[in-house]
């Protein structure tokens, strides 16, 4: 236990001391970099949730681009309302509608739009977990279906094409809650508010996997079936968590909206979905921090690389899954710990193979 | 109607091809093969070669054959490409099936990448064999040739699947190792030989679908990609480990695409399919046909 709670200081204190580099950024970065780190923030929020499903409670979902996507969707309906003043969107004008259809009245109000971002894909996730745990369906059918929701989901946006902008998606918003959207010290509070947001999702979180119920979530992950015959409805554990790394990601969604400034279905696709993955893998599941860490660096490679060698940027991308995945399961985070044994104690075989044992049948 | 249903069996025998390979190897060795996708992008664009070597080196009148020689280059090509994807990746990820896909999402995307910077960004044009054009007309509707054609490919190539897995001693260790590895381990089968040679035949498959895809649009980098997902509805649907499976989930999902598309449209079709798969899932969790078996996993 001595060691176990060590290692838990430690990563508070690594992730007190990335909070405290992100708080004091904006005053050496210029205000679009600022803007840029803003967004990866967003997706920093999102990893966490789909830390806690597949690190902890080792189910993988390729579809939490759509409840990212979602949180979006909603918010900039809700920010477009707010700068036509009751005009309809441009696209909508295009094709001859004058009136907003109710589900973009719904979020004129920014407390319904804000619970709403974190809501709704809250709801779907929750509506399809239950279905597809309820009856045992295997993890890896799980996976699939979730691709198989990004795919029908973005279709349906692209298609829908009067009401949702379409492939273009949403744009063009000036203010939020009165303030303009352009200004740098706006975008300055909303990085500000998105390190708030990230430090409570990361506080509650690590609440969550320290608690008893946190415990369930690993059992569920190294042994499901062990689980359910001692009694624990392990369906519900997975649906629940399921729907809370929706709502993170929705909150995730909307933060990273507002600071884009559209969101179309491209951000939510299939390949988005399965990125917000690698994230997680090169941070480390099973940490929380690590896929932070991951997110930021890996965004802000992406940054760099796309800006110089746009090419290069998906070779790169498809060997650090295929190295990731192979020879580091474990991810950055595990890391540091090898090096660390290797260095000190050479203790042999401690570093956590979490992510080979998980998949071994439990019971012949 | 005839045509609605037509149209369902022509979309379903694709689904058909491509979701065969998916279902061996994920029933053998429960890999998921993200980069499905990418083979039949390899089988797609080893036609188009084909083809470029015939219309530039041959004279004109032996062009419309280049199609017989295309199908068995996009075969070995894959299948090629499918045995050294198995020996420098999947052999590390055998029972790790979550962190199977993920790599092989990165082969894939690797892939795709690669075909960009050889072929282009822009999809090439293949053009199908003249013997192919025109159609088939049937009390009053015409049924497309190069459909018939497809359907025809994809019925020989299940068949000469089922005999091979069926029929012959490979077929047999095959069919072994998928029921009980460690078992069938015992009794001298090299497993590991098996899976190699599952894997290319996977992937083979995935390169005639490759072939087949030509006749019906153009082709380009990310083509696999809008079948694959398909494809895993299929095998979800059909189970793994069963050939019949396979094919009642092809035609099932190709059939109910058509109708619910020709009675809503494309997108809402799509939904509807989908919410249907998830009903049916409440109903069957392990898919249509699977392996009966007391082991839990």
């Amino acid at each position: 236990m001595q060691s176990f709670g060590a290692r838990l200081l430690e990563r508070k204190w690594l992730f007190i001391a990335l909070i405290l580099i992100l708080i004091i950024m904006p005053f050496f970065l210029s205000d679009f970099r600022t803007n840029l780190l803003g967004r990866y923030l967003a997706f920093a929020i999102l990893v966490i949730g789909l830390d806690l499903l597949w690190g902890y409670t080792g189910v993988l979902s390729l579809g939490h681009g759509i409840f990212f996507g979602l949180g979006a969707y909603i918010m900039a309906m809700y920010l477009s309302m707010e700068s036509m003043a009751g005009a309809v969107p441009d696209f909508m004008m295009w094709n001859g509608i004058t009136e907003l259809p109710w589900f973009w009245m719904v979020f004129s109000n920014p407390i319904v739009a804000i619970l709403g971002a974190i809501m709704v894909p809250m709801i779907i996730a929750t509506i399809l977990a239950f279905f597809i745990f309820r009856n045992r369906i295997r993890d890896v059918y799980f996976t699939i279906l979730t691709q198989a929701l990004v795919l029908v989901t973005v279709t349906l946006i692209v298609s829908q094409q009067n009401v949702t902008g379409g492939t273009n998606g949403i744009t063009g918003f000036s203010t939020i809650f009165g303030y303009s959207l352009s200004s740098p010290v706006t975008q300055q509070i909303l990085y500000y508010i998105s390190i708030g947001c990230l430090v409570g999702v990361f506080f509650l979180c690590s609440l969550l996997v320290n608690s008893r119920f946190g415990k369930a979530l690993i059992a569920i992950r190294d042994g499901e079936n062990r689980l359910r015959f001692s009694g624990y409805d392990t369906s519900m554990f997975k649906v629940l968590v399921f729907s809370v790394s929706a709502g993170i990601a929705g909150l995730a969604g909307m933060l990273f909206v507002t600071q884009v400034g559209i969101i179309s279905p491209t951000m939510m696709g299939i390949i988005p979905s399965i990125e917000m993955i690698l994230w997680v893998a090169i941070g480390g599941r099973g940490t929380l921090i690590g896929p932070v860490i991951g997110a930021l660096l890996t965004n802000s490679a992406k940054t760099f690389f796309s800006e110089t060698y746009p090419d290069f940027w998906l070779y790169f991308l498809g060997f650090i899954f295929v190295i990731i995945v192979i020879f580091l399961p474990g991810g950055l985070m595990s890391l540091t710990q090898k090096l660390k044994q290797r260095g000190g104690k050479h203790e042999k075989q401690a570093v956590s193979t979490e992510g080979k044992e998980t998949n071994h049948s439990a019971v012949g | 109607m005839i045509m609605q249903a037509f149209n369902g069996i022509s979309l379903g025998s694709i689904l058909l091809l491509i979701a065969l390979g998916l279902a061996i190897t994920f029933g053998l060795m429960k890999v998921i093969n993200m980069a499905h996708g990418e083979l039949i992008m390899i089988g797609a664009y080893s036609t188009y070669v084909v083809q470029i070597i015939f219309s530039q080196y041959l004279p004109a009148t032996m062009f419309d054959w280049y199609y017989f020689l295309a199908i068995p280059t996009a075969f070995v090509v894959a299948a090629l490409i499918g045995m050294l994807l198995e020996f420098t990746v999947i052999r590390h990820l055998y029972g790790r099936p979550l962190d199977s896909l993920l790599a092989t999402f990165g082969v894939g995307l690797i892939l795709q990448q690669a075909a960009r910077s050889i072929f282009g960004a822009p999809n090439v044009g293949v053009q199908s064999p003249g013997f192919l054009r025109g159609g088939l007309e049937i009390i009053g509707v015409t049924l497309p040739y190069i459909r018939l054609f497809i359907i025809a490919l994809v019925v020989i190539s299940f068949l000469a699947l089922a005999w091979f897995l069926y029929k012959t001693r490979t077929g047999r260790k095959i069919r072994a190792v998928m029921q009980n590895r460690e078992m069938a381990t015992c009794l001298g089968v090299s497993s590991r030989k098996v899976d190699t040679i599952t894997f290319a035949i996977g992937s083979g498959i995935a390169g005639i679908a490759g072939a087949a895809l030509t006749l019906i649009g153009p082709i380009g980098p990310t083509i696999g990609t809008y079948y694959i997902v398909d494809a895993f509805m299929v095998v979800v649907v059909g189970g793994v480990g069963m050939l019949m499976g396979t094919v009642v989930g092809a035609l099932g999902i190709g059939v109910f695409n058509t109708v619910f598309e020709y009675w809503t449209n494309a997108s809402m079709g799509k939904v509807l399919v989908f919410a249907l798969i998830i009903l049916f899932l409440q109903w069957r969790p392990s898919g249509l046909f699977s392996l009966q078996s007391r082991s839990l996993d």
